[in-house]
Formats: C-alpha cells, sequence, structure tokens
C-alpha cells in the first residue's frame, strides 16, 4: 500500500508484516526533540503526522544522509504525540509494549531499514526545521518523502512483529541452552 | 635530542586520515558487501529479502552520490602502525585530529562526539581522548580506520568468566544478541575478545573487526552458527541472517581469569586503510 501523510484512519486497515511506501511531510524527533515538545509543545500540526526516529546529516540545507535510529530510546516519550493525533512513528529497532498499546486504534509503527541513509536522502526533500538550536542530529527537520519503503511492525491491533521475533529468539535460546529460566530481556 | 616529524609529514597524516574517512564512509570493503550478498541468497523470508535489498541498493546509492552509508557516521577509532625511525610526538596525534575535522566538514560527517556528562557537542568529532587512536607495530605507516556507529556500540558487553566457564562463552555471545535484538541492525558481525584483561578484551574484541569476514575458524563457525538459531534476521524483522559472521581474537591472561568481550558490530561494518607516504 502507497501511504501519504496526513494519514487518516487507512493506518489502521495495516497489519504488522505489511509492506508499505510512506510519501509527504515527515518531522524528525529523536531524545531531544521528544522532551522539547512535551515542554514547550508540538511546533507542527500533529493531526495525521508521521514522526520520523531519525538524526540526518545535513549539509547547505541538503539531506545528505538521513537513515532511522533506535525508536527504543523513545518508548517512555512517545504517548503524547499519539494522544495528540500522530498516526505513524517510523524508525528501527521496534519498540515497547506499551508503545504498541499506545498505538491501539490511533496508528503503526513503521520500521525502515537501518542504515540506509543514502537510500533514504535520495527519497527526501529538506522542507524546513525546527528547534535548530538542539543541533543536527537532534533538531526537528521537515522532510518530504518519495515513497520510502517501509514495513508494519506494530499494527493499531496491537500486533508486533519484533516482539514474535524476540519470544522466538527467546525460546531458541533456552533450547540451544539448556536454560529452564527465562533469559533476561 | 629527538627530531621532529616533518611538517610535510604532519599534512600527509592529516590527509591520509581524511582520506581513510572518505573510503570507509562511503564504500564497504568487498568481503562484507559479499556477505551482505549470500545472506540475500539464502534468506527465504519475503520480509528479511527486502530489509537485504535495501541494505544493499543504499550501497549502491551511496557510492554513487558519494554520500556516507549511514547518517550515524560514528565516533573515530583508528589503528596506526608507524615504522621504525619515526618519533610517536603528539604532533603525530594533533595531525590524525585535525584529519578527523577535515573529514568531518568535507565529506560530511554528522559531529557525534560530545561531553560524556555535559553533552556538549564539540562539532567536529574530536574530544578528550577522541579520536581514539591504537598504535600497532608496523614496517608500514598506515591509517587505518573504524568509525563506529552507537547503535550497534551500545548492545556491546564484557564479562569476566570463571576459568573453567570456557564451554560458556558461546552462550554469552548468543545472549548478547538475545539482548540486543534488533537494535545493532542486524545482520550483525560480532567481534569477540576472550583473555587478556578486562580492558584488554574489549579492545581485542574491536580490533576482531578489523579482520576480514570471508574467512572464520571453525570455532568461529561454531558460534555464529549458535548465534544464527536465534532467528532474529535483518533489523529484528526475523531471518536466518542475525549475523554475518563472528570473529575472535585471543590473548594470554591470568590463570585465575577469562575475560570475554563482544563488541557488536551493525552490517555496515566501515573499515579503511590508507598509507601514509613519507
Amino acid at each position: 500500500m502507497d501511504l501519504c501523510t496526513p494519514l487518516s484512519h487507512e493506518v489502521l486497515m495495516l497489519r504488522a508484516g505489511d509492506r508499505v511506501t510512506l510519501s509527504g511531510t515527515v518531522f524528525t524527533a529523536r531524545d531531544e526533540a521528544h522532551l522539547r515538545m512535551m515542554e514547550k509543545g508540538i511546533p507542527f500540526d500533529p493531526h495525521g503526522a508521521a514522526i520520523y526516529h531519525c538524526g540526518p546529516v545535513i549539509q547547505e540545507k541538503r539531506i545528505i544522509a538521513a537513515g532511522p535510529t533506535t525508536s527504543a530510546r523513545m518508548n517512555t516519550l512517545s504517548g503524547f504525540l499519539l494522544e495528540k493525533g500522530v498516526r505513524a512513528l517510523v524508525g528501527k529497532g521496534g519498540m515497547s509494549r506499551q508503545v504498541a498499546d499506545q498505538l491501539k486504534g490511533r496508528g503503526v509503527y513503521l520500521a525502515f531499514t537501518g542504515g540506509c541513509a543514502a537510500l533514504a536522502a535520495s527519497r527526501m526533500t529538506l522542507k524546513g526545521v525546527y528547534f535548530e538550536d538542539l543541533g543536527m542530529a537532534e533538531a526537528v527537520w521537515a522532510i518530504e518523502l518519495d515513497r520510502l519503503p517501509l514495513v508494519v511492525g506494530i499494527d493499531a491491533a496491537g500486533n508486533d512483529l519484533f516482539e514474535g521475533v524476540n519470544k522466538n529468539a527467546q525460546a531458541q535460546f533456552r533450547r540451544r541452552f539448556q536454560v529452564k529460566k527465562e533469559a533476561p530481556a | 635530542m629527538i627530531p621532529l616529524p616533518d611538517p610535510s609529514l604532519l599534512s600527509a597524516i592529516t590527509h591520509a586520515t581524511c582520506e581513510a574517512f572518505r573510503q570507509a564512509e562511503i564504500n564497504l570493503p568487498p568481503d562484507v558487501v559479499q556477505a551482505l550478498r549470500n545472506a540475500r541468497e539464502k534468506e527465504t523470508s519475503e520480509i528479511a529479502r527486502g530489509e537485504l535489498t535495501n541494505i544493499l541498493t543504499n550501497l549502491e546509492m551511496a557510492g554513487s552520490l558519494r554520500v556516507p552509508i549511514c547518517q550515524d557516521t560514528g565516533v573515530p577509532v583508528i589503528y596506526l602502525t608507524m615504522p621504525p625511525g619515526i618519533p610517536l610526538t603528539t604532533g603525530i596525534y594533533d595531525a590524525i585530529a585535525e584529519g578527523v575535522r577535515e573529514a568531518t566538514r568535507e565529506i560530511p560527517l554528522r559531529p557525534n562526539v560530545v561531553d560524556p556528562l555535559t553533552r556538549e557537542n564539540t562539532g567536529d568529532n574530536t574530544g578528550v581522548g577522541m579520536p581514539a587512536i591504537h598504535v600497532r607495530p608496523g614496517d608500514r605507516f598506515t591509517i587505518t580506520v573504524l568509525p563506529k556507529g552507537a547503535g550497534a556500540e551500545n548492545m556491546s558487553r564484557i564479562t569476566m568468566m570463571l576459568p573453567s566457564e570456557r564451554e560458556q562463552i558461546h552462550k554469552f555471545v548468543a545472549e548478547t544478541m538475545l539482548l540486543a535484538g534488533g537494535r545493532p541492525c542486524p545482520p550483525v558481525i560480532l567481534g569477540v575478545g576472550i583473555g587478556s584483561t578486562f580492558d584488554g578484551a574489549a579492545a581485542l574484541a574491536k580490533e576482531a573487526l578489523l579482520e576480514p569476514i570471508d574467512t572464520m575458524t571453525p570455532y568461529e563457525e561454531q558460534i555464529l552458527a549458535a548465534v544464527n538459531t536465534l532467528g532474529i534476521g535483518p533489523m529484528g524483522l526475523g531471518g536466518s541472517t542475525t549475523a554475518l559472521a563472528v570473529k575472535v581474537k585471543t590473548g594470554g591472561c591470568h590463570t585465575a581469569s577469562l575475560p570475554v568481550a563482544v563488541n557488536v558490530q551493525c552490517w555496515a561494518c566501515r573499515r579503511a586503510t590508507v598509507e601514509v607516504p613519507y
């Protein structure tokens, strides 16, 4: 499916494991930007918005490299965005059960291949910036996407592809090493 | 009197450092590219194949656009070999740091280096002890760079095992990946340092990442097989390739010790060596 921001209730139909593309404006945000938005408010219209967990390399207002960062760092920082109408979180590595619950009936988590910064940059145009004082990696950059290829990691029904893979990995580990107790995770 | 290095040597060092970063950040070594291609052939899940296709397409785009492979251009880790007769002065360290600054401006690299407590960014990828420079013996004057991104580095672990626990090394390495899941951008390469001292094991683990991954010892193959049974797969979305390779480096250790360190490297195993003309 080809998605375009602002996203509507169409995202609720997606299922974990679906491959989609995303076009339209997205907003980058990492740890510091989330903390700033919690304190000072969201500087863009959050309705149907997509947040991209990314700290790009920008040179002379051009996007040089812009792959995803580890979404798990934003596990405890994302609820307020979903409450304000954000429909998609885009990043890598998956998010917590808490976020999967917060996404229920609201939106989806979309996984982009970690490290694919050149591929990402080739499908992006820089539109603007908020909180530039946070520095290049932590600022909120408004970026226009042209069909970024993504996988639905967590759907709006709470199904989590990463959680399934992780449970299987735990089981394989216990079998391989004859561990009785569940390994810490 | 110890002669100071010639200024033209210092500028050659700066240039070689910058050039090594340019090569490492834009093109992966051929052994790593081949391992990624082999992994795509082997994967049966459509999602896993899709992730590896994105990775291989990304490598082509980085090469043709002359831009970094990944926006996390890492922190500068540098291995230096110096021929006899050249004194190891602070001037040489400064010339390498200047090469890092030049690479940061010109390639460009993301400024990643901050003060650990104030978190203030120095803006040029240098700082106290950064670049991390390791001097190794050698006959030629070479600069090898290993830019290290945080996603994978943060998943690395070290343990002081009992000498009787040698059989547990596989388990510790596999457990490191179990805890990491998709976060370090698998398929990863695992550098395993066994022996030496507490700090030495970590250094060995990192040095193991400098080794080509197209050959492995039977011991390394065994650990790799254990890691790949986890099925974490490319980007943690499931699949048979959780790790592309395991590389082990050992060092002599105390009879009562068994330090084991695992340095996790994402698929973007960036390394390049440039020779300094002198």
